[in-house]
């Protein structure tokens, strides 16, 4: 009975301002489907967005609630429900990645090493659509060695020689040829003499010295040769999502794989967080730490608010850069003297508060716990106190 | 802020805060001034039993025995807190604590002018550094840092080893952990050390990190040692008459002792030597005073060799005195028992023993319309119930209520008084199960005082509590002030809890028999009879109940419909509608029509179709009636909802009866042998898979090896046939059985469990693979080795019903063990984590002006979760549920 406009118009003023943009948006498109479907009256219209303001209103947050002390409840207590040691895959079958307990403790730990970095990389227009292409970046982002593409290798101590017997198939998987691996080797610094033959696919080096133990080094070093790709990633698979690939890796090193012709470096993430925070910045590390707490979470069907992440993510991300959970971050920079003894390494935080003369100002909760007062949250952000041997109160 | 009476307020003044806590150093005539005696004698007391003078129980530091009076400020025993002396130290000694700084010090100063080993200009830009931008810690620290390694020379601009001030070429230092140090080759003693500290100016002694109004470098070497007051290390009295001492003052007595040994040796001028000896050992024995855990120094014992506890134990970890006892404190007036369960209270209540009750009192001041009720009380005594403990008068004064004084206590109560009364019904407490994990581990429940011995719980706040009665201990805390009881009866009773912040659903509800009782009470097939009908109302005390006309009418006799007398329950102007648990998700859903009765309707208050299960008031599952109740008609209407409708349930339950067996699980013969033939056949592919593996036929997946393939391969092969075992019983078991009710409903265990118990319990893991481990290359030695078959790998095709062989009972055993050592390694990591994340955030809270912030008032978000929108008052987070809004508007339309 109403129109999409006069519906449009009416959110307009009544909404604008009295609700979030997330609730607006939603109402906008849920209304005007409804609309269609059951013909709001211009009462019912107004008696339903009346009560979304007064529903918003309602389910606002109270001034004092201890939010923080929510989020951390919120996200410890799924805690112990958490299984320990997941693996588990991520998007291709083939890639494990830790989930689970362990995997929190690793973010919230701000670990610059995560056990399982792994990278989703998307790729531009040209390459996005096409297996071929999408295998064709996918080579040019994992990271191959010598070893990668030897069927075998053998040191020849006697001789002082070191001999590779190379893969075809495996160069072919990489998408090497047998003459770029020699040009490679041949530039390698260490490697004096080279000999090689293209149909067995032997070569034969030799590095100019006899000495067992640089002999030794000498071969370490040609297996763990980079003959192609991106230093870090091991591995790299494609997968079709939706109607285009993706390139999943394990490993990850972000910076260099946005330079990859044929990837689309807007789209492309990694899971480690500390790397994304030193390539793109705090905001995107924010991102990844409730995003990365999210996919645990879901992965073991615990419910938990967003809100409590987004807490716990602002609050290990308010100072610019990633500040861990726990002594060496938001705990150990604390301002009160007593907050921090009482958390770990006591004698030392007493110590070093005296050498400096600290002066604790009791506004947190550990502080006025340990000195018997109030703490200031909840109903005890009130700061007004009754006197009632005043004299005036005394008339009433 | 600070509860205070208006006596008190009379008496003290409005309450004070405490505005902050300095911390320092103490310099050797601080500790002087305020000690009361310096204590000299190395004994505690004489032979007559009686403290020595000067000595370390010195009466002047305080009394420690009841009766006696302090000999410095004349107190009585618990109301002197002790007072502290001192001991003068023959050769000054290094204070472990700063042994590092004293070190660092040593490396940036000047070992002839003692200043820092910076030029001018150098220090001066340090300084106007540290007060730009050095407020803050680590910042701070990193300032400290980079001044005392560039004096030290490890790094920074000038290089050479002269002084900057005086020229003097600087010597290397070496610190010889944990308290010697050495220039070159001499060793310096803490007296030349303290020497060089006293001539630090304080500008330089502010770059190295020090505040010298508080803490002068020197101060950290020692020449007077405080001595605790005597209450701070009380000695006991044995039974047998013997005294024991505190742990410091043995520490003291060593102290003392070697002392005193020092002095006389020096004054009788003994080698250098032996000076140097008995100087290391006071050094030794001051150190582990401070910290008997140090690296490097045999830690002091006890004379039965037990690690002596010294200072820095006192205050470390989890027993320490910071966790222990002032993060943590003891309380009065709680209680602490086993608990059982009682469906006949209120969720919002809880049953406390008589005797608890009489022990627990709650203060109520006496006024002129109270008077009479409370004097009748005092009249009681404290062993009548309901009676009264003490009463407390106008100065202050407490008096026992006894069978004696009771009567003149009555007759003397007056307007004013306060009377510490027995716990009553309807008084409001805490109650508490640990681990307290979330803020429902405490909740606030009314008073019903009950006969035996346990509290009792309504089993619909089992839930948060994580609580059964397998011998589960819960606390119950009394508020003692009308603030502290207004605020539990309004922000921690049990009702206003039923929605969890975590989520925003409820985790306060139904569980187990309450669910299978609600599908049998609403099930289609559900029919009742007037008396029957009559007992159900009675029993869950729906107020008002008006019989509607009977669903069916057999014979002569009147029927009414489970549903109708679910709908009893239901507020008159509710209409929803939603899946139930039995829903088998259907690709066409009938509606009204489905055949498992799983579609919900409620129009106007009466349930036309549907089961009730999980779906409507399950905790923690996503209930949607529950949900919609507590959210939209209020938390009253929420409670009283569960309390009747779990009643309600109990006694149709009783009516229809209910039962699980061994026989739920029988499988007639056809389903059985069709059962063993999927086995079989997934054993045979299993030994398919294993023979291609062998000839080399098997083709890897991308990015794996051949045996990983393999692996997979067999997972799957074998996890097909289980559930394909599975679906077979399931066809053969209907809802006629208790145990898929009970599955089916989500009052217990799960289709799996009932396959399990059926069918056949698949395959056993370890880690996420087959079982493997035990042998070289074998799980069991009655197997080959390498053999990689479904049933040498942990297979178990037998069910529960039928009974496992030794093999599989040992595959089932290595499985199960997983779990509990899973279960155990998991809480010692999550209890660490949830205390880190507790500590890191708990000083946020939103304020007045819709922003979160820390306690130092800087922003952590500008609107809490970006809409300021609570998730205990969400909809699944969401701040506004719009569909329901447009629901339920338009359906009052059109019955209006």
């Amino acid at each position: 009975m109403v129109s999409d406009l006069y519906l449009l118009e009416q959110m307009e003023t009544v909404l604008k301002g009295a609700v979030s943009r997330v609730v607006m948006e939603e109402a906008h498109t849920k209304l005007l489907s409804f609309n269609e479907k059951r013909d709001f009256s211009e009462e019912e219209l107004q008696r339903i967005l009346h009560e979304i303001v007064a529903e918003y209103r309602k389910a606002r947050v109270d001034p004092g609630e201890p939010v923080g002390t929510v989020a951390a409840q919120s996200l410890g207590e799924p805690g112990t429900q958490m299984t320990l040691n997941t693996f588990h895959y991520a998007g291709v079958a083939e890639i494990n990645v830790t989930l689970g307990l362990p995997r929190i403790i690793e973010i919230v730990d701000v670990r610059k090493d995560p056990s399982t970095p792994v990278m989703a990389v998307a790729l531009d227009d040209e390459h996005r659509f096409s297996k071929e292409k999408a295998i064709l970046a996918a080579q040019r982002i994992e990271g191959t060695t010598v070893e990668n593409v030897a069927r075998s290798t053998a040191l020849d101590v006697i001789g002082a020689e070191f001999s590779i017997e190379l893969d075809s198939e495996r160069m072919e998987d990489s998408g090497l040829t047998f003459e770029e691996v020699i040009k490679k080797l041949k530039k390698t610094k260490s490697v004096e003499r080279i000999r090689y033959d293209e149909d067995e696919g032997l070569v034969i080096l030799s590095p100019g010295t006899v000495n067992l133990l640089k002999l030794r080094r000498f071969s370490q070093k040609i297996k763990g040769l980079s003959l192609k790709g991106i230093k870090g990633i091991e591995r790299a698979m494609i997968k079709k999502e939706g109607d285009e690939y993706f390139v999943y890796t394990e490993g990850s090193n972000l910076a260099e794989v946005m330079t990859v012709p044929g990837v689309d470096p807007y789209r492309t993430t990694t899971n480690n967080i500390y790397e994304l925070f030193e390539v793109l910045g705090i905001e995107a590390a924010r991102n990844a730490i409730m995003r990365e707490i999210q996919k645990v979470l879901d992965e073991q069907g615990l419910e938990v608010d967003r809100r409590h992440i987004m807490v716990l993510a602002d609050a290990m991300c308010l100072e610019g850069d990633i500040q861990q959970i726990g002594r060496h971050g938001i705990t150990g920079e604390k301002a009160s003297v007593l907050a921090r003894a009482s958390f770990e390494v006591t004698t030392g935080h007493l110590l070093e508060a005296a050498r400096e003369g600290e002066k604790d100002r009791l506004n947190g909760v550990t502080e006025n716990v340990i000195v018997g007062q109030p703490i200031p949250l909840g109903t005890g952000i009130v700061e007004l106190v009754m006197n009632p041997s005043f004299e005036d109160a005394k008339e009433v | 802020m600070i509860a205070m009476n208006e006596e008190e307020i009379l008496l003290f003044g409005p309450p004070k805060k405490i505005k902050e806590l300095s911390f320092g150093v103490l310099s050797p005539e601080h500790i002087r001034k305020m000690s009361v005696t310096t204590i000299v004698q190395a004994d505690t007391y004489d032979d007559e039993g009686y403290p020595i003078n000067g000595g370390l129980m010195d009466p002047k530091l305080g009394v420690i025995d009841p009766g006696l009076r302090c000999r410095t400020c004349g107190s009585k025993f618990g109301e002197c807190q002790g007072h502290f002396g001192h001991i003068e130290l023959s050769r000054p000694v290094i204070h472990v604590g700063y042994a590092k700084e004293v070190y660092d010090i040593l490396k940036a100063t000047c070992k002839e002018c003692s200043r820092l080993l910076l030029p001018e200009d150098r220090l001066a830009q340090y300084h106007t550094r540290l007060e730009e931008e050095g407020v803050r810690g680590s910042i701070r620290q990193a300032i400290i840092i980079e001044v005392l390694s560039e004096a030290a020379k490890k790094k920074g601009v000038i290089k050479d080893t002269t002084c900057p001030h005086c020229g003097t070429e600087q010597a290397k230092i070496k610190f010889d952990k944990p308290t010697a140090y050495k220039e070159g080759d001499k060793k310096l003693t803490p007296s030349d050390i303290r020497e060089r500290f006293e001539k630090i100016p304080n500008e330089d002694v502010v770059l190295m990190g020090w505040n010298p109004e508080c803490a002068r470098p020197e101060w950290s070497i020692l020449t007077v040692l405080p001595v605790a007051p005597v209450t701070v290390r009380p000695s006991i009295t044995l039974e047998s008459g013997i005294r024991s001492e505190d742990d410091l003052t043995h520490k003291l007595v060593d102290i003392i002792r070697i002392n005193q040994r020092l002095r006389e040796n020096l004054d009788a001028g003994a080698p250098q030597l032996i000076v140097e000896d008995l100087w290391e050992l006071l050094q030794y024995h001051v150190t582990t005073y401070f910290d008997n855990e140090v690296s490097g120094v045999p830690p002091a014992r006890h004379r039965s060799g037990r690690v002596l506890k010294t200072l820095t134990q006192r205050l470390k970890g989890k027993e320490g005195r910071f966790r222990n006892n002032l993060s943590g404190k003891r309380v009065d007036f709680s209680a602490r028992t086993v608990i059982s369960p009682d469906p006949n209270i209120s969720i919002n209540e809880v049953g406390v023993p008589l005797f608890v009750a009489k022990e627990l009192t709650v203060p109520e001041r006496a006024t002129h319309r109270n008077l009479e009720r409370l004097r009748g009380l005092v009249l009681n005594g404290s062993e009548a119930y309901p009676g009264a403990n003490y009463i407390i008068r106008h100065d202050g004064m407490r008096k026992r209520v006894s069978d004696i004084t009771k009567d003149i206590l009555a007759e003397e109560l007056d307007i004013g008084y306060v009377v510490e009364r027995h716990l009553c019904d309807g008084d409001i407490v805490l109650f508490n199960r640990q681990p307290s994990l979330h803020r429902l581990s405490i909740m606030a429940h009314e008073v019903r005082v009950m006969p035996y011995k346990t509290f009792r719980l309504n089993l619909c706040v089992c839930p948060p509590y994580n609580a059964d009665f397998d011998g589960d201990e819960m606390n119950m805390h009394v508020p003692q002030t009308e603030e502290a009881q207004a605020e539990a009866r309004i922000l921690m009773r049990v009702q206003e809890q039923i929605i969890s912040p975590r989520f925003g659903e409820p985790v306060i509800g139904g569980s187990q028999d309450y669910l299978s009782g609600a599908y049998l009470l609403t099930k289609r097939s559900s029919f009742f009879t007037r008396d029957q009908v009559a007992q159900m109302i009675y029993v869950s005390d729906i107020p008002s109940a008006s019989l509607p006309e009977p669903a069916k009418i057999e014979g002569d006799v009147p029927y009414w419909s489970g549903k109708q007398v679910f709908s009893l329950l239901l507020p008159s102007d509710l209409n929803i509608e939603y899946k139930a648990k039995v829903c088998q998700k259907c690709e066409m859903c009938e509606g009204v029509n489905c055949k498992y009765d799983a579609f919900v309707r409620i129009e106007g208050g009466r349930l036309v179709s549907g089961i009730i299960d999980g779906a409507t008031f399950k905790a923690r599952s996503n209930c949607k009636l529950l949900d919609k109740l507590v959210k939209d008609y209020g938390t009253d209407t929420g409670r009283i909802f569960l309390d009747s409708v779990t009643r309600l349930i109990l006694q149709a339950t009783a009516i229809i009866g209910f039962t699980t067996g061994i026989d739920d699980e029988d499988i007639p013969k056809a389903g059985a042998v069709l059962i063993d033939k999927i086995i079989f056949e997934g054993k045979e592919k299993v030994d398919k898979l294993i023979e291609t593996y062998r000839q080399g036929y098997l083709e890897p997946l991308p990015g794996r090896s051949v045996e990983e393939t393999l692996e997979s391969k067999i997972m799957q092969a074998l996890a097909e046939a289980r559930d394909k075992a599975g679906d077979i019983s399931e066809r053969y078991l209907g809802m006629n059985r208790g145990a898929v009710i009970m599955a089916k409903t989500g009052a217990k265990g799960n289709m799996l469990d009932i396959t399990q118990m059926s069918a056949s319990l698949g395959q056993m893991s370890v880690r996420g693979t087959r079982l493997h481990r035990g042998y070289i290359n074998r799980s069991l030695s009655s197997f080959k080795e390498d053999d990689l078959s479904a049933e040498a790998r942990g297979f178990v095709s037998a069910s529960y019903k039928k009974g496992l062989n030794p093999k599989e009972f040992f595959f089932h055993a290595m499985g199960g063990r997983e779990g509990l050592v899973d279960t155990a390694v998991r809480t010692a990591q999550s209890g660490y984590m949830q205390r880190r994340l507790m500590n890191a955030l708990q000083d946020m809270s939103v304020r007045y002006d819709g922003t979160v912030r820390t306690n130092d008032d800087i922003i952590v978000q500008f609107a809490y979760g970006e809409d300021g929108i609570d998730p205990a008052k969400s909809t699944y987070g969401k701040a506004v549920d719009i569909d329901w809004i447009v629901h339920k508007n338009l359906n009052s339309h059109t019955e209006g």
